[in-house]
């Protein structure tokens, strides 16, 4: 496991994506055709079912270590990751074990119909057989995310680094069906086993910031306006009765959206359309929050697809009945959009984005203003001549969202990030004044500098109240600016408001506790948007 | 025999011994202060008089000024103050650090400042003594914290340097002026010919070795040498550094954090740096513990770090401990001392 070992450590050292590459690319070139499979399934989500339950193997290393269980817990809370706070806290290996990455798998995946009795010494006789580094690696391999920043997209780079064939294409492949057992690394890569031609995506039009006034874009009826729906693009490929959904980072997404796939197969022709995918409920877009709850997992249960149905507005139309449409102009894509969209009777969760009626470049602000309600995130501005562009390109496009709202609170609680963020405070909890006492609004994880978190996790080691666990109290004193996309009245929360999209927008070093926000200026603001 | 509050009290400017009329490395300027060692939260400005032993005696001057009252003493030599018999012993932390052992009418408090108990390559090692009441750090008062040996870490950071020059990399390690410097220069003997220091650990060394300390031989890294020669070095550097103009101007370097934090993968990752080591001037978990054991006290305090988790552990394992707070431990201000190093050099 040595090439493995020493591979992940050079992925987890460095936050540089073209580092990460570089490691990959080096690792493919060296390692065994059956480890190089096992890579890609472990960083694909094709990895085999857990074989011993997480509780289980907490238990056992509790036992061999003798620690109180609260001892465990505080190490855990310290580390931000069980898998590796087991590798520090087991004795000294006494013995030396080295089976490469597909042994381990091999043996990981016959363990799993054993009895707990099998599995634990299995397990015990693992620990003792390896250092620090691999143990964590051998937690890792059982289940858990090994957490060192390497997506589908950073792999597939590497891969077509490595072999020169399109990153899309390799992106088809190890998405597309195959184990470990039934394929080389030859013919995974050259995709042996998928048919690129139905899937093949085009690179999204990206817009920039609108950055001049209104009037300074020319006549109004030259350009198109359209909500800047807050979900996520997704391009839906649809040829020779192949169904594919990218997503803005290139990355196929299709099996997370199987409400999406059915609406699709009713329509009798070929097609590329470019949208967003949002969460929906009765015709009504969601928060984004909600749609983070359907992103990246391994099954959509039932539930799930009942509490969070998805849907989707399409924007453009990219490819018909196998021709490219990205030269014609805009108005001419949206108008055959439009009888394709009326070719079929469409589901609710399945529609055009609608466009803005205006007739002055006056009247946008209004809507631009109210699109919160909506929960859009603004407008977005096309040139009615323009085609379909290549990446980012000024001029054509232009999005222009709604300014953040903001108030500003004091942190109360403090709690350590995971993963690069499991040894700071990264986490907070913010309040603003209730009378004479303060209520919690928001949590906000982002929006501050790495030097920032610094002082305060030193402010925090310094001024908390509870010293156990994993959340400190701390004083109320360090004020900041939270920034938010939304408000709106809720029964769930205390404060009586939910706040969308929280974000710290600064540290308010120069401002006193006593002038934060009271719940009822924050209160105001739901009436004023 | 003489009641252990009596012979300590924990004040508003620290440690104080009433019989004797001194403090044990105090926050707040005072007549008579005992250091342990030289860094900047154990041994602060403005005392009147300062008592240490000979080896941090310069490390005292050259950090505190040449004119400040200093007297010193060998480790395990007596100096009777006011009745309480005070000595030193080793505390394996850093050049010149000690415990701080008081006797009086026979009781002894034991004050460890900051201590190591795996012995290394420079420093006189830790020396663990019984006593009454033992007064410990627990920076790395967690059971995650187990150091590796001296000749593991040795290997290590060797084999880091050379495949650095594989590459064509200078290796670049930071770690404070005082102690971590020291510590990696002995680690790293024999890796090259010459390794450079900065400015900060370069003066401290003089410093050090005026009074007849025996240092390994280092250059000055300073900004005016040439790329050509600090080509594929090995270069040690404060952690202040980290992010400066001085570093960047260096040809490829691969830089190292030496730190016991960086035996945790989000502290390694935290900065952007091309590797972590976890090298600490401080007692692991497995140390501390000993250390307490081996003192034999009726009574423990524990200070700076996981002193709620280290204390509560100890009396679950029935030793009578209590959390004491402390303004040692303050890495603010042991980074505040490095950067006006930092500024002084650029």
């Amino acid at each position: 496991m040595k090439l493995f070992s020493e591979l992940i450590s050079a992925l987890e050292i460095t936050n540089k994506t073209n580092a990460k590459i570089d490691a990959l690319v080096d690792y493919f070139k060296r390692a065994p055709d059956k480890d190089k499979l096992w890579l890609i399934a472990l960083f694909t989500g094709k990895r085999p079912s857990r074989p011993v339950k997480t509780t289980l193997m907490r238990a056992w290393c509790m036992e061999l270590t003798t620690l109180p269980e609260w001892l465990f817990l505080e190490s855990y809370s310290t580390v931000g990751d069980l898998g590796e706070t087991m590798a520090l806290l087991l004795p000294e290996p006494n013995h030396k074990l080295d089976l490469s990455l597909h042994e381990w798998m091999t043996e990981l995946k016959a363990l799993k119909p054993k009895s707990e009795e099998d599995k634990k010494a299995f397990v015990l006789e693992a620990w003792s057989g390896l250092d620090q580094q691999e143990r964590l690696i051998f937690n890792k391999l059982i289940g858990g995310s090994f957490r060192i920043g390497v997506s589908k997209k950073t792999l597939v780079n590497a891969l077509s680094k490595l072999t020169g064939i399109d990153s899309n294409q390799l992106m088809h492949s190890i998405i597309g069906n195959w184990t470990v057992d039934d394929i080389t690394f030859e013919e995974l890569i050259n995709g042996t086993h998928i048919n690129y031609d139905n899937s093949k995506p085009y690179p999204f039009c990206l817009a920039y910031a609108l950055e001049k006034e209104l009037p300074e874009l020319g006549e109004p009826h030259d350009w198109i306006v359209e909500q800047k729906w807050d979900g996520i693009r997704g391009q839906i490929v649809k040829r020779n009765n192949e169904i594919y959904i990218w997503s803005r980072g290139e990355e196929l997404v299709t099996k997370q959206f199987p409400e999406l796939v059915e609406a699709i197969k009713n329509f009798k022709y070929d097609f590329v359309i470019d949208g967003e995918i949002l969460a929906m409920k009765d015709n009504d877009v969601l928060l984004f929050n909600d749609l983070q709850k359907r992103l990246n997992r391994k099954n959509v249960t039932k539930k799930l697809l009942e509490e969070i149905p998805i849907g989707f507005y399409a924007y453009d139309l990219l490819e018909y009945e196998g021709d490219d449409m990205r030269s014609v102009s805009f108005i001419e894509r949206r108008q055959r959009l439009e009888t394709i969209f009326d070719s079929i009777a469409l589901p609710d969760h399945l529609q055009l984005s609608f466009l803005v009626k205006f007739e002055k470049w006056d009247e946008l602000h209004e809507i631009r203003n109210n699109s919160r309600a909506i929960n859009s995130e603004g407008l977005m501005l096309k040139q009615k001549h323009s085609p379909y562009h290549t990446g980012r390109k000024k001029g054509d496009w232009w999005k222009w969202k709604v300014d953040p709202l903001t108030i500003d609170a004091v942190m109360i609680y403090a709690q350590k990030g995971s993963g690069r963020r499991s040894s700071k405070y990264t986490d907070y909890t913010f309040a603003v004044k209730k009378d004479d006492a303060l209520v919690t609004v928001a949590k906000a994880y982002s929006g501050l500098t790495d030097k920032e978190i610094t002082e305060i996790s030193q402010w925090v080691n310094k001024n908390a109240i509870e010293r156990f666990g994993p959340v400190r109290t701390v004083k109320p004193e360090l004020v900041f600016e939270i920034a938010f996309e939304g408000i709106a009245l809720s029964n769930r929360h205390k404060s009586g408001v939910a706040l969308r999209f929280p974000r710290i927008a600064r540290w308010r070093k120069d401002k006193p506790v006593d002038e934060i926000d009271t719940i009822e200026t924050v209160k105001q603001l739901i009436t004023s948007t | 025999m003489q009641k252990e509050n009596q012979l300590i009290k924990f004040t508003k400017k620290g440690i104080y011994c009433p019989q004797g009329k001194f403090y044990l490395d105090p926050w707040k300027p005072v007549d008579y202060a005992i250091i342990s060692h030289g860094h900047a939260d154990h041994a602060r400005w403005g005392m009147k008089n300062y008592l240490c032993t000979n080896d941090s005696k310069p490390i005292l001057k050259h950090r505190l000024g040449a004119d400040i009252k200093v007297q010193s003493i060998e480790y395990g030599e007596h100096l009777v103050i006011n009745g309480v018999d005070v000595s030193f012993y080793p505390a394996g932390h850093v050049i010149g650090s000690a415990q701080i052992r008081l006797e009086y009418k026979g009781y002894v408090v034991v004050f460890t400042g900051d201590y190591k108990t795996q012995p290394d390559f420079i420093t006189t090692p830790f020396e663990s003594i019984k006593c009454h009441t033992f007064i410990t750090e627990s920076t790395f008062g967690l059971p995650i914290y187990n150091w590796k040996k001296e000749e593991e870490l040795q290997g290590e950071l060797h084999s880091w340097v050379e495949n650095n020059r594989i590459n064509n990399r200078a290796s670049v390690f930071l770690g404070y002026s005082l102690g971590k410097a020291q510590r990696l220069l002995s680690l790293l003997e024999g890796v090259d010919d010459d390794i450079y220091v900065h400015r900060s650990i370069y003066n401290l060394n003089e410093a050090i070795s005026a009074s007849g300390f025996q240092l390994p031989e280092t250059k000055l890294w300073s900004a005016d040498l040439d790329k050509k020669t600090l080509q594929n070095k090995v270069i040690i550097a404060p952690p202040a550094l980290l992010g400066s103009r001085m570093l960047k101007r260096l040809p490829n370097p691969a830089t190292a954090i030496c730190s016991g934090w960086m035996q945790i993968r989000g502290n390694r990752r935290w900065q952007s740096v091309d590797a972590g080591f976890a090298v600490s001037d401080h007692a692991d978990w497995n140390g501390l513990i000993d250390a307490v054991k081996s003192s034999e006290a009726e009574q423990v305090y524990v200070t700076h770090g996981y002193q709620a988790v280290f204390s509560k552990y100890l009396r679950e394992i029935g030793i009578n401990a209590k959390e004491l707070i402390t303004e040692y431990g303050d890495e603010t201000l042991i980074n505040s001392e490095v950067e006006t190093d930092k500024a002084s050099a650029e």
